[in-house]
Order: C-alpha cells, then structure tokens, then sequence
C-alpha cells in the first residue's frame, strides 16, 4: 500500500503560514489584533442582540424603561417606606434607581457572559473566531441598554432638581469611569464562570441564585453608611460595592467611599480581568472536547 | 512544482473516552501535580488507537494519529472514511475549533468551513441580516460583504425572501442560503462536511459546480467530506482515506475509493446485523456487496426474525441515488407471495435479486422495512446501508460514456435496418 508520508524532518518556521495551529499552551495569548480584525463582528452580535431582543413584543425598546421603573416602586414601598430604610438624605426613588441600573448591567453581563460557551456551543464548534468575541458584544450591548436607561434616570434627576435637589457637582463626570470597572468586573467574573462551566456544569446553578443573593451582599438597597464600622469591610469585601457608593457619591454628594476601599475594588477587578482572560483563552482552544 | 498551502505534520489528537465531565477533577488534579513537577503529562502517553469496534480498555483514544499531509494550491480533496474514522476530527482541527495534541498545521491563506444547516443563523432576524452576521463570523468584513450581497442572494435563490426572518425558511433555503455565503467568502481554502446532502437536486448540482469554479476557475483548495462516493468523484482530483484515525491510502480520488469500498480487510460484502428487538417481525441481518459491477446481478441476502405469525407481514426496500432521487421500490408481496406461513415463527432467511444492467454506475443507498401489506412499517433500517455499482467491462463503461442527467442505464440494443 502506497502510504504517503510527508517530508517530516523539514520543520517549517511559523512565519512562512498565515495561520499557524499548535498544540499551543501558552498562558496569556490575548491576540488584540484578531479583535480588532472581527470588529465588524462585535458591531454585528450587538445589532443582533438589539433587533432580535423585541420581535414579537407589543412595547418592544420600552421594556428597557418598564423594568428599572418598576422595580425602583417596589424599592421605593418595601425597603422605603415599609422597612424604613435611610438612604443618606437622597430622595428614595433615586437612590434606589441608582443602584438598580448599575447592579442591572453588572449582572446582566455577568449572567450572560457566563453563559458564552454553554449557549454558543453548536457555532463555536464549526468555525474559528476570537471568542471574546462574544462576550465584548454582551457588555456592549448591555452598555446601550444602560445608556437608554440613564436617560431615564436623569429624567427623574432633573424632576427631584426642580423639587430642590441639589445640581450634581463636577465630579459627577468620572460616571463613565464607574460605568467600565463594573463592566470590567462583570465581564470578568462572566469569564471565569463560563470558562469553568465547560467542566464543572454545577456552577450553572451557583450563578443563578448566588447573583441574586449578592445583590443584598451590595449596599443596592441600602446605604453604606447604614452598617456599623467594624462590619463594613464584611459589605466591601465585595469589589462592586466600592463602585456603587461612588458612584452615588459622584452623584448625589453621599456616600461612604475610603481611598483604601476604591483601591482594593479597582485592583481586585484588574486582576480578575488578567486571570479571567488566561483561562479563557485556555478554555476556549479546547472546550469543544470536554463540553 | 505547486505551492503547498495546507502542511498537517505528525498531527495528532487525543480525546478522553467515557462521561466527561465527571471524575475530571482528580484527573486534572493529577495532571497539574505532574506539569508542576516538570514531568509529562500523565494521560498523553497511554491512548488506544481508534477502533468502534474493539472494546476500549484505555481511558483515552487517539482519534487522530500520525497524520502527515500535504495540500497543493487547487487541489480538491475528497475525505472519505468510516465513521468515527477521524474525518470530522481532522476538519475541526483544520478550523481551529479545537487543538491538536501533537503535531502542528500550517494554512497559507484563509480557510472557511460550510456550517452545518443554519449554524450561526439567527431565526429572528432576516435572510439579509444573516448574511451579515454569518458573513462576518466567517472573517469577513461588512464592505466584502455588501459588495457580494447580490452574488450570494442569487445564488441562494431566496431574493424573494430576503427581509423574511429565517425561521419562516425551509430546511432547504437555510443551507442554499449558507452555502452562498461561504462559497462567496473566497476563502484560499474551502472546508464542505458532508453539506450537500440537504439540498434538493438543483442545488446539489449548482454548489458542486460552485465547488469545481472555485477549484477549477479560480486555483483556491476544497476539502470535501462525504460518505456520498459519487460526489466525490465528481468533484475531487484527490482522495485521503481515514481509517482508525491514521491515513491509510492517499492518492487518485478512484484509487482511494476502491480502497475505501473494499474496506482494509478486503471486505466485499457488506453485513448489517440488528439485536432483538420487541417487534413482531424484524431484521436480524442485511448482507449486500458493497460494489456491484453493472453486469451483475444486485443480490441481498436478509435474515428476518419473526415473533408474531401474520399473514399480512411482508418486507421490501427502496433504492436511492446519491440525490435522494427514489430509483426504485419492491416488497416481497407485490409477486402475490406470502411471507410467513401459518405458524411459521422463528428465522427465515430471504434473497432477492435483481436485474443487472439497469442501475447506472453511481452510489446507491438502500432502505429496507418490514411492514404489513397495508403500508404499517414495523422495522425500518433507514438509509445507512450503501451500495456502489461500476461499470469496469462495457465499452461505456470503460469510455465513461454514462450521461450525467439519465436515471437508469438500461442496455439499449442499437441497430441498422437498412
């Protein structure tokens, strides 16, 4: 039988192919370029997310507004005026809009992030593309959707203004800033657990109870300053926390934010980022075979 | 001598056979501790070759071994092999879906796979929107795509269609609709698995001679996987045949085929056997030639085992070509013949023949059924068993004079009368 064997010894360099595929174990290969390349990609899953999000719905984009509404009158009920919960002097409804926004879109990309593999299985398996990808088009397109929102929210802001509320100061303008740690920190938890699910399917069902049980774990409906000192650090523990209160306190003046607090919340979320893209980038060559 | 394009050297992949999933743990546990003290991966150095057949008594298999290929720029190479003989594996490496465990690959150019029937399509959104999207996971950019819109909705066919959500498409439409929009890619290398077998007749042909431009016209590569031997003939230059996970034969795509059909142990005939079933009458085991030459008779020899004695049982089969055109259709009653006689339970052993010099040389697939003369199927052994007819010893045969559009190739006595 006439067995073909190519020429074996001649080892060809890397660099003479387009695509060059390995048995590549390297820990941190984050191929920006490749992004980069499929940015049209990114812009493509988001339109999808967005076009396909309302078929077939009577009120279509307005359930952006009826969610965060809804659930800010709920707040404002139970946690306002039936539990009596302070919250520093700020008028309830828009504290309690605050957080909800912002824990919204840190869940929400969390949630979905961590869903990356699982839900993209059948794609994921026929053809190559950088698969973070994906989850960059769930934050971005959670990010619109957070942007319609604040609309909302400033709408309500404006209304407490003419009730005199006071205007928000300068500092207010570093919101963007807020905004991309707690993407940054959603997207990256999301990572991590979409990257372990492949394996360890049991982390499906932690996610889903134990984001909601974070959320009473995040000063959402309640202020900061509502906890006695020597317990807060068991509430900023939780890297998002430090963000939600600054976030108020760019706001609205009020809020209990240390320099030591922010910091372990900034630092925690970049090296969670790092970690969570090395074993993304491990996952996401093999888990094809183990999925 | 040509470009190589596509180098697959000492390629080889490991998987890990049983429930993944459960028990990794201590596995990847006692992984790392070997990793962390510099020593070899534990589980890379045990692996039984890949045979269905053989009982497993390793944990892990190689389902690619010791794979070397080179591919020339133009070339079309068909894939064939059982399955489970590594085909899909050897593609999904191709595509970067999943890594090798040893060995490397190197492509010059791009490379694009079909996706399978409506992979990557968003039922939601419309014909056009998809193209979009399923362009552009395929590597291309939105102005490519614009540029090639009105190619690949003509080529699909659905213009009509094209602000329609997908998921008002037919099956047929969807794979029309992403085979146009790979083949349009221009991708260096065009990766087909076993794509084809969805489309009706029409399109089959018209993606076969997109396949052959693109090979042909414009000098880019094709790997086509198939179990369906006429297309592959038709449209590769080249054969790879995978058995077991290793190559075993390359060459010219007739050679590899002959080599395929004959099975490594030169194996003719063709068995298919069936445990008991809880039915009243059922197949035990189906037994036909896997080539037949156009000067002989088709012969099927089926072992059926009877648990219930009625007379209203009978069986029969239907033959198809490799377009899923139904050639023809016979059951043991429609001679008047009565399968099972009183009180016959038990095995029974049936041979049916039919007449040679009729089927034009091609693959044929064959679906046989039990069933009551009212039409009740009871077993049905769907379409998994294949027969090839050649012609190796007409001077048509031997001249290739079969027409590609006729059905049948019924001997026609050609005479002067004057």
């Amino acid at each position: 039988m006439d067995i073909h064997m190519a020429t074996t010894n001649n080892i060809d360099k890397p660099e003479k192919w387009d695509i060059y595929i390995t048995p590549n174990k390297s820990l941190f290969a984050l191929d920006l370029g490749a992004i980069w390349r499929y940015r049209d990609l990114l812009s493509l899953l988001v339109r999808r997310d967005f076009v396909s999000q309302f078929k077939q719905t009577i009120l279509g984009p307005a359930w952006f507004f009826i969610q965060p509404i809804f659930t800010t009158i709920i707040f404002t009920v139970v946690f306002g005026r039936l539990a009596n919960i302070p919250t520093d002097g700020i008028p309830q409804p828009l504290f309690y809009m605050a957080g909800i926004i912002i824990w919204n879109y840190f869940s929400e990309c969390l949630m979905k992030t961590s869903e990356t593999f699982r839900t993209n299985q059948g794609l994921f398996g026929k053809v190559y593309f950088p698969r973070l990808i994906v989850p960059l088009s769930v934050v971005t397109s959670n990010l619109l959707k957070l942007g319609v929102q604040l609309l909302l929210f400033i709408a309500l802001y404006i209304y407490y203004i003419f009730q005199g509320f006071e205007l928000p100061g300068l500092l207010s303008l570093i919101f963007p800033l807020i905004i991309l740690f707690v993407a940054l920190l959603g997207l990256s938890l999301g990572l991590i657990v979409s990257s372990l699910t492949t394996k360890y399917r049991d982390l499906k069902f932690l996610i889903q109870f134990g984001v909601q049980l974070a959320m009473y774990a995040s000063p959402i409906v309640y202020p900061l300053s509502l906890i006695e000192d020597d317990k807060k650090w068991m509430i900023l523990m939780n890297p998002i926390s430090s963000f939600i209160e600054m976030f108020r306190f760019a706001l609205f003046g009020q809020g209990h934010v240390t320099a030591v607090a922010l910091g372990y919340s900034v630092i925690s979320t970049l090296v969670l980022l790092v970690l969570s893209i090395v074993i993304f980038n491990r996952v996401e060559k093999s888990f094809i075979d183990t999925v | 001598m040509k470009d190589i394009v596509l180098k697959i050297e000492d390629v080889s992949k490991q998987y890990r056979l049983g429930e993944v999933g459960t028990g990794t743990l201590s596995h990847d546990l006692n992984r790392w501790w070997h990793l962390a003290r510099g020593k070899d991966d534990p589980y890379t150095s045990v692996g039984a070759v890949n045979d269905r057949s053989l009982k497993a008594n390793e944990d892990y298999v190689w389902a690619l071994q010791d794979i070397n290929l080179d591919v020339c720029q133009g070339e079309v190479i068909g894939i064939v092999g059982k399955n489970g003989a590594g085909k899909s594996t050897l593609l999904k490496l191709l595509s970067q879906v999943t890594n090798p465990t040893t060995g490397y690959i190197g492509i010059k150019g791009r490379i694009a796979s079909l996706l399978e029937v409506g992979t990557g399509f968003h039922p939601e959104l419309t014909g056009r929107d998809n193209i979009f999207l399923n362009g552009s996971i395929l590597g291309m950019t939105k102005g490519e795509i614009r540029s090639k819109l009105e190619q690949i909705v003509d080529f699909a066919g659905v213009a009509k269609y094209i602000d329609t959500p997908v998921k008002r498409y037919s099956s047929g439409m969807k794979v029309r609709l992403g085979f146009a929009v790979a083949a349009h890619l221009e991708p260096e290398i065009l990766v087909v698995d076993e794509v084809l077998a969805v489309g009706d007749a029409e399109f089959q042909r018209k993606a076969i001679g997109k396949m052959q431009d693109v090979a042909k016209g414009e000098g880019r590569t094709v790997l086509f996987v198939s179990h369906n031997m006429s297309s592959v003939r038709n449209l590769c230059n080249k054969g790879v045949l995978l058995e077991n996970g290793r190559i075993s034969y390359v060459g010219d795509v007739d050679e590899t085929i002959d080599h395929y059909l004959q099975g490594g142990s030169a194996q003719k005939v063709h068995f298919v056997e069936f445990d008991d079933m809880p039915l009243p009458i059922q197949f035990k085991k189906i037994a036909l030639a896997q080539i037949v030459e156009f000067s002989e008779d088709v012969e099927i020899t089926m072992d059926i085992k009877v648990n219930e004695s009625n007379p209203d049982y009978t069986l029969g089969f239907i033959v198809f070509d490799s377009k899923a055109n139904c050639v023809a259709v016979s059951t043991y009653d429609e001679y008047g013949l009565k399968l099972i006689d009183q009180n016959h339970l038990g095995e029974i052993q049936i041979n049916a023949t039919f007449q040679k010099k009729l089927l034009k040389p091609g693959t044929y697939s064959i679906r046989f059924t039990a069933r009551t003369i009212n039409g009740e199927a009871i077993h049905t052994v769907e379409d998994t068993i294949f027969f090839d007819v050649r012609d190796t010893h007409t001077y048509r045969g031997l001249k290739g004079m079969y027409r590609p559009r006729a059905i049948i190739a019924p001997e026609v006595q050609w005479k002067k009368l004057n």
